[in-house]
């Protein structure tokens, strides 16, 4: 195992994070068994005074899980000058089964955590806090999420053996690095590119019908969570060829370096705020015939649909122009 | 959207006036943070800078080196061998190089002895890097006088010194003529140090190392890009080290952090209390104390990150240099490339940063839940 700071430091915050999240917890059974607004019982003062300590404890935990996403990308980049046969991250998260694992359960942690807090800043304005039993059960099913990546993300660490020269050869004859999952980068670009612009359109469809009509907020986060998948994979098998200029380099991490001048943030940032947004949209509508928060729900749930589609359609457009800038000649004859 | 921007900067403007009223109490968290942010980033930026330094030393280096084998040591390889390895395909360019150590008593040092391959000085000259020609307090044109493998005395007069910007690598160098070097060291007249294959395709060195392997099984190839990535392995290992024996220090200053922000004096939790009272709610307590410690952090933050800025690239790390460099006697004297790396400051905000919002977080959602009477009572 290498021992770098910054898989020190990710060490440290997937096992803080796990344990804030354990902490909570606990704090959420007893939500789930005592909570009664009606009360005026010691108990239920403590435990309303509690519920700050809590959601303060969750944002932070899933502020850090975006910073630690980011943070765990980088270094899979710089450790892979040590792995034979690594060009960038891709062949680091390739170095043993857990790699790709803890990066989609750091994605997922991430997902969840926005999600829930959005539908946490809309209970939070309703005089009588109708979601808190929900909220807090919700919270139960997220903690295990933060305890899965604390030890696959370990695991992926632990298993890490970097090839370094020993005494009696080089790492000479270590094993060839594996390709990029092959599966998804052997998708032909036209079908890849054709799909994200369709999975574009459903999104903005249903996006648009619950802005106006205000129903639809599932079929939303739905679209949008497909969107997301489709996006990542017409990146893997499509932009990213256009962008590298080169018909077989697929890596979707190195988009985030200055060589390609850095498109990745222009990429990257919309389409996870945009998921996260739908994802939370499509959470509040499950309450949205909840009387102290119909109008509440309605609301917000049409500004951050807004937001969402706004934030798609920037992803889209980047997209689409990085395709049209580049030289790369794939679809017809040029 | 407006309103909450307002709302904020309304909390940041109380809070900085909260924490300019009491400097006092918060001057010596300020200083701690500031130190444990400057301890650790001062390792991160010397650890990179020194990985950077090896690997733009490296680049210029050969592709493959091949070294004899004997009994498991290293032992000087046949002239011949250049004639056996033949023409590989890919290789542009193949020679025997001639280098060697030699400790020197009288500055107690190791010195690396180097037959440069172009241009080599005259017979009875040398050219020296300069932590030997500071040694030994010598300048162009003085003599450097050594005593030989068999007990000769030799003496070669100064003809250059090698320019400071390669000190980090020649700090210890002399290099000498191939007749100067096989005389000095009494070097048998049909052996190499080693041999040097250049390859210009990178996709290629593996094969031919393979082939080299296949042709003469005494020997083992050496790829410039092995070395580079022990290197880099090898910093990143004295990095981690180092910062797991900062741990303790981590651990005090998060209780430290815990205990300032659990104890808080009379006089601001009747604060609190009268702000409850006009009409603050938990909530925005809570948020005038996050931005609190947002100033705390930020401020702890730039400033020792700036410190370990200069005490790196200015001072060349003067405090932790000896620890993270390896050491000798011939210590070159180096000062690092300049620079700032995203992944090293997301790394030190979650060593800092981090620790300490977590471990304030408690304390301060107790302050903001305190009851307006039960303290202006």
């Amino acid at each position: 195992m290498p021992l770098s700071p910054a898989l020190l430091a990710l060490t440290l915050a997937s096992l803080t994070q796990a344990s804030l999240l354990l902490l909570a917890s606990g704090f959420a059974l007893r939500i789930l068994r005592h909570w009664d607004l009606n009360s005026g019982s010691e108990r239920q003062l403590e435990l309303e005074r509690r519920t700050y300590l809590v959601a303060s404890l969750v944002a932070w935990v899933f502020g850090a899980s975006l910073l630690s996403l980011l943070l765990f990308v980088y270094h899979a980049e710089q450790l892979s000058s040590q792995f034979v046969g690594a060009m960038c991250a891709t062949g680091v998260l390739n170095a043993n089964a857990w790699g790709w694992p803890a990066l989609y359960l750091k994605m997922a942690l991430f997902f969840a955590g926005a999600a829930w807090l959005l539908l946490n800043r809309v209970d939070n304005r309703a005089p009588d806090y109708p979601l808190v039993r929900p909220k807090y059960a919700l919270l139960l099913l997220i903690a295990p999420l933060a305890l899965a990546e604390a030890l696959v993300q370990g695991q992926f660490f632990a298993g890490l053996n970097p090839d370094l020269i020993t005494s009696c050869c080089g790492a000479l004859f270590g094993p060839d690095s594996k390709g990029v999952a092959a599966e998804l980068a052997g998708i032909d670009p036209a079908v890849s590119l054709t799909a994200l612009y369709l999975s574009g359109l459903t999104v903005l469809a249903s996006g648009l019908i619950y802005r106006w009509r205000g129903w639809g907020g599932h079929l939303f986060a739905l679209a949008a969570a497909f969107g997301f998948g489709v996006a990542l994979v017409a990146i893997v098998s499509g932009v990213a060829l256009y962008v590298y200029e080169h018909p077989h380099h697929h890596c979707p991490f190195c988009l985030l370096k200055t060589g390609h001048d850095l498109v990745g943030y222009a990429l990257y940032p919309p389409l996870f705020a945009a998921t996260a947004l739908a994802l939370g949209v499509g959470l509040m509508t499950t309450w949205r015939r909840v009387p102290s928060l119909e109008g509440i729900i309605a609301a917000e749930g049409r500004r951050l649909a807004g937001m969402a589609l706004i934030l798609f359609a920037i992803f889209h457009g980047v997209a689409t122009w990085l395709v049209l800038r580049s030289n790369l000649v794939l679809l017809g004859s040029g | 959207m407006r309103a909450l921007l307002r709302r904020q900067r309304y909390l940041l403007d109380y809070s900085l006036s909260s924490l300019a009223r009491r400097p006092g109490k918060h001057l010596a968290l300020l200083l701690v943070y500031t130190l444990i942010v400057f301890l650790l980033a001062s390792t991160l930026l010397f650890t990179q800078s020194l990985r950077r330094e090896a690997a733009l030393v490296l680049a210029e280096s050969p592709e493959l080196i091949v070294q004899r084998l004997l009994a498991g040591r290293h032992e000087l390889m046949p002239a011949d061998y250049l004639h056996r390895l033949g023409r590989l395909r890919g290789v542009s360019e193949s020679y025997g190089r001639l280098w060697g150590y030699f400790y020197d008593p009288a500055v107690k040092a190791n010195y690396t002895l180097l037959v440069p391959r172009q241009d080599p000085p005259a017979p009875g000259d040398v050219i020296l890097g300069t932590g030997v020609a500071r040694a030994r307090g010598l300048g162009v044109g003085d003599y450097l006088s050594l005593r030989s493998a068999r007990g000769e005395p030799f003496s070669f007069k100064v003809a250059a010194l090698l320019e400071a910007d390669t000190e980090l690598v020649a700090s210890d160098l002399i290099l000498l003529g191939p007749e100067d070097f096989r005389r000095f060291f009494a070097f048998p007249a049909d052996r190499y140090t080693d041999i040097v294959l250049r390859v210009p395709n990178p996709s290629e060195v593996r094969k031919v190392a393979e082939k080299i392997a296949l042709a003469l099984p005494d020997t083992r190839p050496i790829l410039r890009e092995e070395i580079l990535r022990t290197y880099d392995a090898l910093f990143g290992w004295r990095q981690g080290v180092v910062i797991v024996l900062l741990t303790g220090a981590l651990l005090a200053f998060v209780i430290f952090a815990f205990d300032r922000a659990a104890g808080l004096s009379a006089e601001e939790r009747r604060e609190i209390g009268i702000l409850k009272a006009i009409g603050w709610e938990t909530g925005d307590v809570l948020r005038m104390k996050f931005w609190e410690g947002a100033a705390l952090s930020l401020t702890a933050f730039l400033a020792g990150y700036l410190l370990a800025y200069v005490h790196v690239f200015f001072f060349a790390a003067t405090l932790f240099a000896p620890v993270l460099k390896g050491w000798a006697v011939l210590y070159p004297d180096f000062s690092p490339l300049p620079f700032v790396d995203g992944l090293q400051v997301a790394t030190l905000f979650f060593f800092t940063v981090f620790p300490y919002t977590v471990a304030t977080i408690v304390p301060i959602w107790r302050a903001a839940i305190t009851d307006p009477d039960q303290v202006m009572r």
